[in-house]
């Protein structure tokens, strides 16, 4: 009697196991998606809303955060909510970009490299040496420079700053690919390098890739907002979270602290969502990590 | 006799890749749509008549294929001749060298401190992993992660500048006050804000590695010995845990430097703090090439200094590179 | 002097959430050592047995949940009492040269164990003495680990255990791969140990090297001593064996039989119902399944097997 019911709870629970993990699985596809549509709402809606955004009311300046304007007003009465939130849009847009165009440098560097190997890794891999031992900050404000400022200047500089760790990390896995027993036959078997290459090494790349892009994310807008403080990445006339930080500079001294701190903070939290959102999806994605 | 070998070996990269890197900025450099004529007379362009620009372009010898310029720049640099700073009126390597030993201080204080902290915060969190301490200091750590160094120092500046007022503004000396009248005291008051948001922005690496690093260590086999006779915690911490831990923190310090150098730039910016990071983003903003140029080569010296000697440490310090070479 | 009665060893590993699974390696073992004897603890190697001398030694990891009693010269071993003989009273002899601190000199490592010991002020001299007693030349104390040969951190090991007064030796797999003449001088230091009137717990997969030195010898399958006999029962054809599994692994040395028995043990993640060694048992009834065995003392055995006679 006693081992029935003791079997039937282990065969329960084992149920229950199955279950709990399905929902963890699920729970967190959810929180991808949501946070998706959230990103894409704040890209889309705000971008829509510069206009809105810049509109100045004299007769609300300098205002302390209240109801009516939760982050407060500026010198020329913006409300600083609808500021926070273009200025949000556009390093995001700024960002994505720049994370796109250094992930497919990354790719493309670490995929030439790893198949074609020999002097032609030794080449990439000095390249990507050289890269990584110089300071970002400075690379980014010699690439700015040399691209003329803008929004070019900014989504090159970024771009091309970032793509060394991902390129490495491509590298690394195509090789471990190709050493493995199935793709050593298949090249014995005949097929050509670009077979191997479509059907053997890019789909164990792509999850890679995509948790990289996911990754470089939080890099490519922080270092963005970076140089854009600095003054050397967008305009005034285009108001990124950078410069909406580099502005309140200004005006710090005469205790409108909101000017700066809440922006920032907003900028933070989005930075932070990227960050799980990457991590989230790489043990989604990565079937190494999810076992963990 | 090895050590030697590989100090030498060391140096010939130190070359090759100084080498790569002054090819690559003069190179794009010379592909920047910036007129550096124009960049250098600035507003007063408009007096300046096509003639005059010529004669500016033929004594720089803009006018020459840019091999030709490169190499000459390449001799100049030999001849330790970085040219001269349009935006400060004074040789580069002049200007270079007063405003590094300003960053250096302020960067030397980030570093320690954050060296420090982080490592201790890393060795408590490690300890008592899954505790509430653990969690607080890993969130902490988290957070500290994807903060923008500018705002942390304009959060700083607001709390303890403008509201507080313990702090001053601005400037790495009181303004009005002559440099060699300035006190340390004083110096020190204008350094603390810049270096406490370096030194807050860089415990977080080296906090979470250590952190890492230590549980990895209390898990090992002669951790399990060393309780097998009859070491407590924080025996185990201070006779086998820092040993273990130290070295690879150390290295993680001297590689952040890079990043150290990146967050100087911001939060000189940020307080106005005359050092090499302010005049990175003068020489980028105001067009002045040689200086940064100049810039480029020193940073990338700086930075691979930083690696080589955490490189160099290890070999000196382990026994078991030191000792253990042939096997 | 040692007593273990039904212990049993449960790790809970807790995954994401509130998913989790239940390892059982140790399951009602029982074991009984006495000063000047040399117990063997034998089984196959990775099947749990250093949780043994983990878990008599207060060692386990924090998700371990232990069942049962350890009693050490007439206590019942608490946490607290197992913190104040760690070392002290109690001494392990790990597997390998990985069990000493890579960065740490020999030397300071030997002295480390005498202070901890509880030789304070003599600990110095202990440390002296010890390594005169192993042999060990006076400049391995200014040596890293990874320097010793096979040889040298095998008598290392030991001097640590013995460099206190240790009455009881827990020596966790001392002989792993190593040179034949290593493994003599080690199986000796520890038969000197007893003679001392020391306890010595070899635990072992050697069963030939546990049949040189000791005087029990403790069979162990699947988390349990299924017999304990006296060294001289493994002789002949094994008819002083009475644990079917006893039988069947004499049977299966290659100076006997050389039979292999069929079937492999079970996983502790999946423990049988009833006697653990009843799927693969050629005696098993119908009664096998029903309920664990106990310990029965039979003429000098101590067996696991409700078919056993003497």
């Amino acid at each position: 009697m006693n081992l029935e019911v003791s079997r039937s709870s282990t065969l329960w629970s084992r149920v229950g196991l199955a279950r709990q993990r399905v929902f963890d699985r699920r729970r967190q596809t959810l929180f991808l998606i949501v946070f998706c549509v959230l990103c894409l709402g704040v890209i889309l809606t705000g971008s829509a809303r510069a206009a809105v955004a810049n509109q100045t009311n004299l007769s609300e300046r300098n205002q302390a955060p209240s109801w009516a304007h939760p982050f407060g007003t500026d010198w020329l009465g913006r409300d600083m909510l609808l500021r926070t939130w273009s200025g949000l849009s556009l390093s995001l847009q700024v960002g994505f970009l720049a994370a796109l165009f250094s992930s497919l440098i990354g790719l493309l560097i670490g995929l030439t490299a790893a198949t074609l190997g020999g002097a032609v890794d030794a080449f990439f891999s000095w390249w990507i040496d050289v890269f990584l031992s110089l300071p970002h900050m400075v690379v980014l404000i010699l690439l700015a420079f040399v691209s003329g400022g803008g929004l070019n200047g900014v989504v090159i500089s970024v771009a091309l700053t970032h793509w060394p760790s991902l390129a490495r990390v491509i590298r690394a896995e195509v090789y471990q690919v190709r050493s493995a027993d199935y793709v050593q036959l298949s090249a014995k078997l005949g097929r050509s390098s670009f077979w191997v290459a479509r059907h053997h090494i890019l789909p164990h790349i792509w999850p890679q890739f995509l948790v990289g892009l996911i990754l470089l994310f939080p890099h490519a807008i922080l270092h963005e907002a970076g140089i854009t403080f600095i003054g050397i990445g967008l305009s005034p006339h285009q108001p990124a979270i950078g410069i909406i930080l580099a502005e309140s500079m200004r005006h710090l001294s005469t205790g409108y602290w909101w000017l700066a701190v809440l922006p920032g903070a907003a900028l933070l939290v989005m930075v932070k969502l990227f960050d799980i959102l990457g991590e989230n999806g790489r043990a989604l994605l990565d079937p190494r990590t999810a076992q963990e | 006799m090895n050590i030697l070998r590989y100090l030498i070996k060391k140096l010939l990269r130190l070359i090759l890749l100084l080498f790569t890197i002054s090819v690559l900025s003069f190179t794009l450099v010379s592909l920047s749509p910036i007129d550096p004529v124009q960049a250098y007379v600035g507003a007063e362009m408009m007096r300046i008549g096509p003639e005059q620009r010529q004669r500016i372009a033929e004594r720089w010898g803009l006018n020459d294929p840019p091999v030709v310029r490169y190499m000459r720049w390449l001799s100049s640099l030999m001849r330790g001749d970085l040219g001269t700073s349009a935006i400060y009126n004074q040789p580069v390597s002049q200007v270079i060298r007063q405003r590094f030993f300003t960053s250096l201080g302020l960067m030397g204080t980030a570093w320690v401190l954050s060296g420090v902290l982080g490592f201790l915060l890393g060795v408590l969190s490690g300890a008592r992993a899954g505790s509430w301490v653990d969690q607080i200091i890993r969130f902490y750590a988290y957070l500290l992660a994807s903060t923008p160094a500018f705002w942390l120092a304009l959060l700083l500046l607001i709390v303890f500048a403008v509201f507080l007022k313990w702090a001053p503004v601005c400037c790495a000396t009181p303004p009005g006050v002559l440099p060699e009248q300035v006190t340390f005291a004083q110096r020190l008051h204008h350094l603390v804000l810049p270096a406490l948001t370096l030194s807050i922005i860089g415990i977080a690496n080296i906090t979470l590695h250590t952190r890492q690093k230590l549980i990895t260590i209390l898990n090992s086999d002669y951790i399990l010995f060393a309780r097998a006779q009859g070491e407590n915690l924080f025996g185990l911490i201070w006779h086998h845990g820092l040993r273990n831990i130290a070295l690879p923190a150390i290295t993680l310090q001297f590689a952040s430097i890079s990043e150290l150098f990146g967050g100087s730039v911001l939060a000189e910016q940020v307080f106005a703090y005359p050092g090499l990071g302010q005049a990175t983003v003068q020489a980028g903003l105001r067009s002045d090439v040689p200086l940064l140029l100049g810039i480029v080569l020193f940073s990338t010296l700086f930075v691979f200094t930083g690696n080589a000697l955490a490189d160099i440490l290890y070999h000196l310090i382990d026994p078991r590179i030191r000792l253990g070479v042939e096997s | 002097m040692l007593e273990v009665r039904s212990l049993s060893i449960h790790f809970h590993r807790y995954a994401r959430g509130l998913r989790r699974t239940v390892l059982t390696p140790v399951v009602d073992l029982d074991l009984k050592v006495s000063a000047g004897e040399v117990v063997a603890v034998v089984g196959s190697s990775g099947s749990g047995k250093s949780l043994l001398a983990h878990a008599v030694l207060g060692i386990l990891p924090s998700n371990a949940h232990i069942e049962g009693e350890i009693w050490y010269k007439g206590q019942l071993l608490t946490p607290e009492r197992q913190a104040a003989m760690r070392g002290r009273r109690i001494a392990l002899i790990p597997q390998s040269v990985s069990f000493l601190d890579p960065l740490m000199r020999v030397g300071a490592q030997v002295l480390r164990a005498a202070q901890l010991s509880g030789k304070n002020r003599h600990s110095a001299a202990a440390q002296r003495a010890i390594f005169q007693r192993y042999q060990l030349p006076l400049e391995v104390e200014r040596w890293y680990p990874f320097q010793l040969s096979g040889g040298m951190a095998r008598r290392t090991l030991v001097s640590m255990a013995v460099v206190g007064e240790a009455e009881l030796i827990l020596a966790d797999e001392p002989t792993p791969g190593l040179h034949p003449e290593v493994v003599q001088e080690t199986l000796n230091h520890l038969r000197q140990l007893a003679d001392e009137q020391r306890g010595v717990v070899l635990i072992t997969h050697d069963i030939q090297a546990a049949l040189q030195v000791a005087d029990q010898i403790a069979v162990f399958y699947a988390g349990t001593t299924v017999e304990i006999a006296p060294v001289t029962a493994f002789s002949g054809k094994g008819e002083g064996l009475l644990h079917p599994y006893t039988q069947a692994l004499w049977r299966s040395l290659p100076q006997n039989e050389f039979i292999p028995l069929p079937g492999m043990q079970p996983s502790p993640q999946d423990l049988p119902q009833g006697c653990l060694f009843a799927p693969r048992c050629p005696l098993a009834t119908a009664e096998c399944t029903a309920e664990r065995p106990t310990m029965r003392a039979i003429a000098q055995n101590q067996v696991r097997c409700i078919h056993a006679q003497g």
